[in-house]
């Protein structure tokens, strides 16, 4: 700032970090990219719908390890009790509806982030890594003795969903799930932008860079920590039950450690901390899997880890944070 | 003036070493106490115990004349207990902007909301404003605190106290780590810190203690050996002898 011309009083008003028209040409690029998808892949739109019910798996682990710092290997347990929730609603009560199966899986992955909440809370650390776990692995040998009610190792089928609105059938090109699937993380999008810049947002930002700091200005780690998990349960849920609609079968894998650590490793390679990070790292993730899988069945899992490396050492906040960082380095210059 | 903080006979042990024994005081408010004592005399030990982070064996704590001793440590800064920290403890990624907004929207009990920011709340804004302007941090306001001096974010440890508008505020060697060209600042913020709070001082630099406090209260071995007037204490034999000892050749006080 030059010294002969002080600053107006109007231009020293600070502003807030963020602002609405980035949020928006987020949410455009985010429907951009969707429209790309459908273009491109017109006959492969249930992978990109299962992509989209990942993107909430990974969203919703961010919500506790990205801002809260609790590490967790058992997040699916919250997603897998949302695709169960979602087809139990619709196999065994006769509830097709798909708005309704949504909200049933949101309910069921909010009970299951509470229960998770609970039980990995009373560790720290280390601990709350074991004990995610073990939830996950609970709940996944739940599911396989409760076979009348989850259709155990076999999975759960006979979902039907009803056609969306009355008018839209989930047909076997997979556009309506497709469509329902984007219209659903453009919502969660946009709600966990302004989540995570409400008082809230901030406080588990704090607990995440110091806890004692947040407990000594009167705030319950513990209660807001909780809160979150529940939060995040209807996030996953969220997705849980649009991949029980989308493939109108739940099996055992939805509720697995595999799928919690893969979750975890998508979240890592786009960026913790950050909305855009999860979605870029699971579409990064998935998207890889299934073009280098096919193109080289024997060493895609081996490219796949190379791949992990050269980010973790190379690019340690993620494909999103570190160009995040490098955009901001290039504008200050 | 009444007794705003009060401590009565409190008392705690590790296995067989007595670490606080009996220990009373009483602060009215506006006092300016300065608690001091050699290492390992039970300084740290007594704030854990009368925050709440340590269970005493006996004894009684109050805060504006509620007993506060049983309650849960965040209970009690809810209350108006407050401490700071020897070695500071912010949120090294938020700005001091943010986090004199999160302290003002925590006593105000707002931090459980999910919706809205800070930015869009005026007398959080406002307020945070205030405090930044009053402890000279306006330069600092909106950068990381990761980036800003030591000696800034010293300030703004004893400004986000402030904005949870304590009662009694435990400040615990406010100064340490501070370059000697930077402390000047710091006792300026101690000289403005409101009226009517109560302050007690844990410190080791005996030049900002005589500046500072009306009161000196000395901890040796875990008991009360001196409490009066700052120019009496370098007088009293005992002090000397526990605590002065060392000093006293190379040292001039009082």
């Amino acid at each position: 700032m030059d010294a002969n011309h002080p600053a107006s009083l109007a231009e020293q008003v600070a502003r807030p970090p963020f602002s609405a028209s980035a949020d928006w040409i987020g949410l455009a690029a985010i429907l951009a990219a969707a429209i790309i998808g459908y273009l491109l892949f017109p006959n492969n739109l249930a992978l990109l719908t299962r992509v989209i019910g990942i993107v909430m798996l990974v969203l919703s682990i961010d919500l506790v390890t990205g801002f809260c710092g609790v590490a967790t290997l058992g997040h699916a347990a919250l997603f897998g009790a949302g695709a169960y929730a979602a087809g139990i609603a619709a196999a065994h009560f006769g509830i097709t509806d798909p708005i309704a199966m949504i909200a049933a899986g949101a309910a069921g992955g909010a009970v299951a982030g509470l229960i998770s909440g609970l039980v990995v809370l009373l560790g720290h650390g280390l601990g709350q890594l074991v004990l995610s776990i073990a939830i996950v692995n609970l709940f996944h040998e739940a599911a396989n003795k409760a076979a009348s009610w989850t259709g155990g190792s076999d999975g759960l089928t006979d979902i039907a969903p009803s056609p969306l609105f009355g008018v839209f059938a989930f047909d076997l090109w997979g556009r309506t799930a497709y469509g329902l699937g984007i219209a659903l993380l453009v919502i969660v999008f946009f709600l966990l932008q302004r989540l995570s810049r409400s008082p809230f947002g901030m406080l588990c930002r704090g607990i995440r860079q110091d806890p004692i700091r947040v407990a000594a200005m009167g705030a319950s780690v513990r209660k807001t920590l909780l809160k979150m998990y529940i939060i995040s349960g209807v996030v996953a849920g969220v997705g849980g039950g649009l991949n029980a609609i989308s493939t109108q079968v739940v099996g055992l894998d939805s509720l697995s450690f595999t799928l919690s650590a893969q979750a975890l490793v998508m979240l890592v390679l786009g960026g913790t901390g950050s909305l855009y990070g999860a979605i870029i790292g699971t579409f990064v993730v998935m998207l890889f899997e299934d073009f280098v899988s096919a193109a080289n069945p024997f060493h895609w899992l081996t490219i796949m880890g190379a791949l992990l490396v050269g980010v973790v050492l190379f690019a340690p906040r993620g494909i999103f944070g570190t160009a995040a960082q490098l955009f901001d380095q290039w504008r200050r210059r | 003036m009444s007794a705003v903080f009060e401590v009565e006979r409190l008392s705690k042990a590790f296995g067989g070493l007595a670490v606080t024994q009996a220990v009373s005081l009483a602060m009215a408010p506006g006092d300016r106490v300065a608690l001091i004592g050699p290492n390992g005399a039970g300084k740290t030990t007594f704030v854990n115990l009368v925050t709440g982070h340590l269970k005493p064996d006996s004894g009684v704590v109050r805060l504006a004349g509620d007993q506060i001793n049983g309650m849960k440590a965040m209970q009690r800064v809810q209350r108006g207990l407050v401490r700071s920290f020897q070695v500071t403890r912010l949120f090294p990624e938020m700005t001091p902007r943010e986090h004199l907004a999160l302290a003002v929207l925590q006593r105000q009990g707002r931090t459980g909301r999910l919706y809205g920011t800070f930015w869009s709340m005026p007398e959080v804004l406002e307020e945070s404003e205030a405090l930044l302007r009053t402890l000279g941090l306006e330069a600092a306001a909106d950068r990381k605190v990761a980036e800003i001096a030591y000696g800034q974010q010293r300030l703004l440890e004893i400004a986000f106290a402030l904005a949870l508008r304590p009662k009694v505020l435990l400040l615990d060697e406010p100064a340490a780590g501070v370059p000697q060209s930077e402390t000047p600042r710091i006792e300026a913020a101690l000289a403005g810190l409101p009226a009517d709070l109560a302050v007690l001082m844990i410190e080791h630099d005996m030049d900002l203690v005589f500046r500072f406090a009306k009161r000196v209260i000395v901890l040796a071995a875990g008991t009360i050996i001196f409490d009066g007037a700052p120019g009496d204490v370098t007088k009293d034999a005992r002090v000397r002898e526990a605590y002065l000892g060392s000093y006293a050749d190379d040292r001039s006080v009082a």
